[in-house]
């Protein structure tokens, strides 16, 4: 599938609006209007946009609580999302989930699932219902370095490999779980290898190209519906702000941030834009504007969205 | 009616579901080729296919969790756990994904998923294989917990629980596969959360369920021959929990023991008594009594296993302590 403009337009809108709508949550956090943890999405737009971007309508996507990012790429309405952090009855979990857990299921989405490395094997369940009732479909399960170390990843990729389950494992790299850096956790600092311990296929990706993340998904989620099995692809980006609002950031210093910033994903993605003549500097000039008024909009909806009703309280603990 | 053991009535029960809709597959360790540990599933890989007689690697986590995605695409799989102590290797899928994710995400999506599992003592298996930890399971909202006590409700129970479109946990007993009792011919299913008074009664209540309930019904029958009759109300299902019978029978006797094989501290013995006391306080004539398993990991030793585990002489001295009362 060839990238028309239409195509990379949205794309980068996209990209800005995690970029704003993160922004945006940030300050709200600090004005304590959201409760709980808020972990941000930026510097690591270009990863789940152009990952997100490959897939076909039937693809699933999994991810773990880093989630108002992927929720957009899915195509989740900004709306709901800053609802939903606001815990309103409008959020897309109708203000139960909180941060970390937004699903919606009309768009493929299966969720934000907040305890690190749980939703592998679930993500292979997916896959499985997909195999088993013979559809055309792969599951894109996204992850952090951190999720590697733990059982879970280990027993959902066995598992994958053994029943050749259609799924997609994506580990984005950010070089921190929490505050530890991938070297001082990991056997391996290389998290692909991991992947070989399993025969899975798999890849390492720039993750701060959104070109790069595109080009290697789409040839890995067709390689994965031809009925291969499993692949992993391991993509390797930076988030620019703390773990959670609450991280005194003690574990890297100013000038590796810097560093990163210099490569924002976001500011590639506009020179490449340009440079190849997709769009002009106007045209991203408002895409830029019309992010902004989407998340001032969005956070109008959310303002005055109403309460979840007490009888919220004791619905949907059970479907029967 | 027609009389089965246990494990011909669950194995029935697996067995009409699975013909009767092709979203029903189970999954889990030797339920394929070895025909499943307890030899529930006998038979069913050569009839119903690899496909949908799934052998897992010894994995609970991905059991558990493989079978919450899958129930999440709209199927309905009965994942097997070998052993209830084994389902701590997948607490995390069973409480923190299974429990939840259908109220965590606003109703959006429902989780058709049953766990089969097998607890109890009494087989000399061990600290480690022989826990009834049933009570931890039930603690948690979103989950229902079954535990039948007989072939009947054994199997209407099951073909209700994979129709269900809640998560299920079904417990079932490592020492009453080879118990018998009277099946209803054809389909029938017994709905989840409702208790039911097992043998009636006048004097004392005596509440269980599983293999308390066996315990139980020996006690009533001895305690018969004395003059004592004792009602039984086995709970079946310990989540949602239905405290109506338990509470009429108890406004009836006015004392009441209640029977479990796991722990008494903190296990069901506590709550059923704490919502007997809440709800039919004026009704008290005797303190309630609790019979449980001694608070010890169970050894391995016949003896001491047997010393441990409750006992039908436990039950009778307790009923006669709160007909004292």
């Amino acid at each position: 599938m060839k990238l028309n403009q239409k195509k990379h337009l949205d794309m980068y809108y996209q990209m800005v609006l995690i970029r704003r709508l993160e922004e945006r949550a940030a300050e709200l956090y600090q004005k304590g209007e959201i409760g709980g943890f808020l972990h941000l999405y930026i510097g690591q737009e270009a990863v789940s946009t152009g990952l997100i971007a490959a897939r076909l309508p039937q693809d699933r996507v999994i991810t773990a609580y880093r989630d108002h990012g992927v929720a957009v790429n899915c195509g989740l309405p900004v709306n709901a999302i800053i609802a939903e952090l606001l815990g309103k009855a409008t959020g897309v979990s109708k203000g139960k989930g909180g941060s970390m857990h937004m699903a919606d299921t009309t768009r493929n989405f299966w969720g934000g699932h907040a305890i690190v490395g749980s939703h592998l094997p679930l993500a292979a369940g997916l896959a499985l219902g997909d195999q088993y009732s013979k559809q055309d479909a792969v599951t894109i399960c996204m992850f952090g370095d951190g999720a590697t170390n733990i059982g879970y990843f280990h027993e959902a990729l066995n598992l994958s490999k053994v029943w050749k389950l259609p799924v997609l494992w994506v580990c984005e790299n950010n070089r921190y779980g929490m505050g530890t850096i991938v070297e001082n956790a990991s056997a391996v600092s290389e998290i692909r290898q991991k992947a070989e311990g399993y025969a899975i296929p798999n890849e390492r990706v720039d993750g701060m190209d959104i070109m790069a993340v595109y080009e290697a998904s789409l040839k890995a989620i067709e390689r994965v519906r031809s009925g291969e099995g499993p692949y992993l692809m391991e993509i390797m980006t930076y988030r620019f702000r703390g773990h959670s609002m609450g991280d005194p950031e003690r574990y890297r210093d100013q000038a590796e941030i810097k560093k990163w910033q210099e490569q924002d994903p976001i500011g590639i993605y506009h020179a490449y834009l340009l440079e190849k003549k997709i769009a002009g500097q106007e045209e991203l000039d408002g895409l830029e504007k019309r992010a902004e008024e989407d998340v001032d909009a969005a956070v109008v909806f959310a303002h005055s969205s109403p309460e979840p009703a007490p009888e919220e309280l004791y619905k949907d603990i059970y479907a029967d | 009616m027609t009389r089965l053991t246990m494990r011909e009535a669950i194995s029935q029960a697996l067995w009409e579901e699975m013909e009767r809709d092709t979203s029903v597959f189970i999954l889990g360790e030797e339920v394929g080729v070895w025909g499943g540990t307890y030899a529930v599933t006998k038979g069913f890989y050569d009839h119903f296919g690899a496909g949908r007689v799934k052998d897992t690697p010894i994995a609970e986590a991905a059991i558990v969790g493989a079978a919450i995605g899958a129930a999440m695409t709209g199927l309905r799989p009965v994942a097997e756990i070998m052993t209830i102590n084994f389902a701590f290797s997948a607490m995390d899928h069973i409480v923190n994904e299974a429990a939840k994710l259908h109220y965590m995400f606003g109703g959006q999506f429902v989780l058709p998923l049953v766990i089969r599992t097998v607890g109890g003592g009494g087989r000399q298996l061990g600290a480690t294989h022989s826990q009834t930890p049933d009570a931890i399971f039930a603690h948690f909202p979103g989950l229902k917990v079954v535990a039948p006590g007989t072939p009947e409700d054994a199997k209407g129970l099951l073909k209700a629980a994979i129709r269900s479109n809640d998560p299920v946990l079904f417990i079932e007993h490592a020492t009453m596969y080879q118990v018998r009792g009277e099946v209803p011919e054809g389909d029938y299913s017994i709905p989840i959360g409702v208790s039911k008074i097992q043998r009636p009664g006048k004097d004392v209540t005596i509440v269980s369920y599983s293999k308390g309930l066996e315990l139980s019904l020996k006690a009533a029958e001895e305690l018969s021959k004395d003059g004592i009759e004792a009602e039984v109300v086995d709970l079946r299902t310990l989540r949602p929990l239905d405290m109506d019978p338990v509470i009429e029978s108890f406004k009836r006797t006015n004392r009441a023991v209640i029977v479990e094989e796991g722990w008494k501290s903190y296990g069901v013995g506590a709550e059923i008594s704490s919502r007997i006391y809440e709800e039919a306080f004026d009704y008290v004539d005797a303190p309630i009594k609790r019979v449980a398993q001694k608070e010890v990991p169970l050894p391995y030793n016949r003896d001491l296993e047997q010393m441990a585990l409750p006992q039908v002489p436990d039950i009778l001295a307790a009923v006669k302590e709160v007909l004292n009362g």
